[in-house]
């Protein structure tokens, strides 16, 4: 189970988490103190028991399939770190 | 601390309707108490002028007799709110500046009601953190002390700045954020109440999201009384929160003072941890004999799952915040740190932006949700989910109206005195209120004693969903017994 440090460069690429090298040794650290913490989970047998998908009972409502806001493009862009016009700028995707 | 803010809400709300004294003078008289409490480092942004201008409009109405619920009544906010105009930023450094074009729910809901904003509080990143150390504002103060000490105590967490604010008689009430015990555990260390109501009743609309399924937001106040009062007007369906619930809003302040005659109090075998301090267990027997006076059945229950809890939810959580959290990519708002391409954008703007505590939590989060570990932790997880939640439903269904415990293992401890080698030593903080959460019930927490060094100690009491009003009841049976916790001494 033991997270090495492959696996933490794995987590922080997919978790899109730069992470400086001399980080590294630590976090496998941290993780694996939470992973061990985890793992008295694995003692229960939870083989007939179904995994809890709501706290309270309750049907997702539906709503009618109307606009009920938007179209405020000047709110939409008030934070943005870069903005073009109506546009938010990111670095070139497609060649 | 001047007198006027001294006053209970309750009392507040009195004065202003009797015109004893205005919205203005209560309102100046707060944010004279906040000008002076810098060491504290509860709030992180005053909004003096915004209050002085809300307090303005409370007299108007309050003179024509057409004040709401709340009117003129100052309250501090925690940064986890989204306030139209003013500053958000969850205590992050990834979102910068950011500053809602919008109001959340809950916050409209108490301006709509009267209130008058102070300004935002303090709290963990993302509310990550049982004692405020987590915060990219730094950490937030205790006003309590022990006894003939000057050490600094952590105010608990992750809404510490609310708990320190109320405490230190910085504002008449407070919202706070609960995902898992970040309202309940801080109100104990600081001797006040807080109260996470069930999951639903109140709009999570507008509240910066941690763990959707656990999140839940509610009140801070110095008195039962008090937080009933919040409660009402923070309550309530909400269209844009399809978690929110349908049902109508109790007049919760009504349940005060409500006999208690008759209703069963589970105590859980189980809670009786290893190496509990004697003070907690002499404060829970104590607990006890008050409700049991107050003409309330105590019964031992058991509730099998619960050492299970605080595991599930190291899972649940960060999976569900590491979920969350992947919005924050410096495109749409906040802070943006170049990096190449646009994955290397991504990567330094989190790398930068996030800080400790919250990339560990992100991290495992997708580890447990990455492929070949889904299964084995976070399907498993929410398996546990169910029994822990089974525990409960069974207990109440015997015919068990609410369960006592303490709120915390022990009171407010020294900043910085957890290992930083291994976060579960932190973590262990929130093994009485987790559990809660988890089940999505309400819970909330009365200070009911001191610690030998006169530090404050709180009781928990969990109810049947939607049930807040016999916790409001049982826990005015606690105010009235071990009297309203006393103010601190002021020292900053």
């Amino acid at each position: 189970m033991a997270v090495d440090e492959a696996t933490v460069r794995r987590v922080a690429k997919l978790a899109r988490i730069a992470v400086k090298e001399d980080e590294v040794p630590h976090l496998a650290g941290e993780l694996n103190a939470i992973l061990a913490f985890v793992e008295e989970l694995s003692a229960l047998d939870v083989s007939n028991v179904a995994p809890l998908t709501s706290v309270t009972p309750m049907r997702l409502p539906l709503r009618e399939d109307k606009v009920t806001a938007g179209g405020d493009p000047e709110k939409v862009l008030k934070n943005a770190p870069v903005r073009e016009g109506d546009f938010f700028v990111v670095p070139k995707v497609v060649e | 601390m001047s007198d006027l803010t001294n006053l209970t809400l309750a009392e507040a709300r009195d004065g202003l309707k009797a015109k004893t004294f205005s919205a203005a003078e209560i309102t100046e008289a707060h944010i004279a108490a906040v000008a002076e409490s810098k060491p504290l480092n509860a709030y992180i942004l005053e909004t003096p002028d915004k209050a002085r201008e809300m307090a303005k409009a409370s007299d108007v109405r309050l003179a024509k007799g057409e004040g709401g619920p709340l009117e003129g009544i100052p309250l501090g906010i925690k940064d986890m709110f989204c306030t139209e105009g003013v500053r958000t930023t969850a205590c992050s450094k990834i979102l910068d500046d950011f500053t809602p074009t919008y109001e959340s729910t809950v916050t409209s809901q108490l301006w709509r009601d009267g209130a008058v904003m102070l300004g935002k509080l303090n709290n963990d990143e993302f509310a990550m953190g049982s004692s405020n150390e987590t915060s990219a504002f730094g950490n937030v103060i205790n006003p309590w002390r022990a006894r003939g000490s000057t050490e600094n105590l952590v105010p608990g967490g992750s809404s510490g700045g609310s708990s320190s604010a109320v405490a230190a008689r910085l504002c008449l009430g407070a919202t706070g954020t609960d995902t898992g015990g970040s309202i309940r555990q801080p109100a104990a260390f600081t001797g006040i109440v807080g109260i996470k109501p069930t999951y639903g009743r109140c709009s999570r609309w507008g509240i910066v999201a941690f763990a959707s399924s656990l999140d839940q937001a509610g009140p801070f106040a110095r008195t039962v009384r008090d937080t009933a009062i919040l409660m009402r007007s923070m309550s309530g369906h909400d269209p844009k929160d399809s978690t929110s619930v349908d049902m109508p809003v109790p007049d919760y302040e009504a349940a005060i003072g409500r006999s208690v005659k008759g209703l069963k109090i589970g105590v859980p075998k189980e809670y009786r941890v290893d190496g509990m301090p004697t003070e907690i267990e002499k404060l829970w027997q104590q607990g006890r004999e008050w409700l049991k006076a107050a003409g309330a059945e105590i019964v031992e229950i058991s509730l099998p799952h619960t050492k299970y809890a605080l595991p599930a939810y190291y899972i649940v959580a960060p999976a569900e915040a590491s979920s969350n959290l992947a919005r924050y990519d410096g495109v749409r708002y906040g802070a943006r740190v170049n990096g190449g391409d646009i994955t290397g954008m991504y990567e330094n703007t989190r790398g930068e932006g996030f800080g400790a505590e919250v990339k560990r939590r992100i991290m495992i989060g997708t580890y447990v949700l990455s492929a070949g570990y889904y299964d084995a932790y976070y399907v498993r997880a929410q398996k546990v989910r169910t029994l822990i939640k089974q525990d409960f439903d069974k207990v109440f269904a015997s015919g068990v109206h609410a369960v006592l415990t303490p709120t915390t293992p022990s009171p407010a401890f020294a900043i910085g005195s957890k290992s930083k080698a291994d976060p579960v030593e932190m973590y262990l903080n929130d093994i009485f209120t987790v559990t809660v959460n988890m089940a999505g019930l309400p819970g909330i927490s009365v200070p009911a004693g001191s610690s030998p060094e006169g530090l404050p100690l709180g009781l928990q009491l969990i109810g049947r969903p939607f049930d807040e009003e016999s916790l409001f009841a049982l826990g005015q049976v606690i105010e009235d017994s071990a009297g309203v916790h006393p103010a601190p001494e002021k020292w900053w």
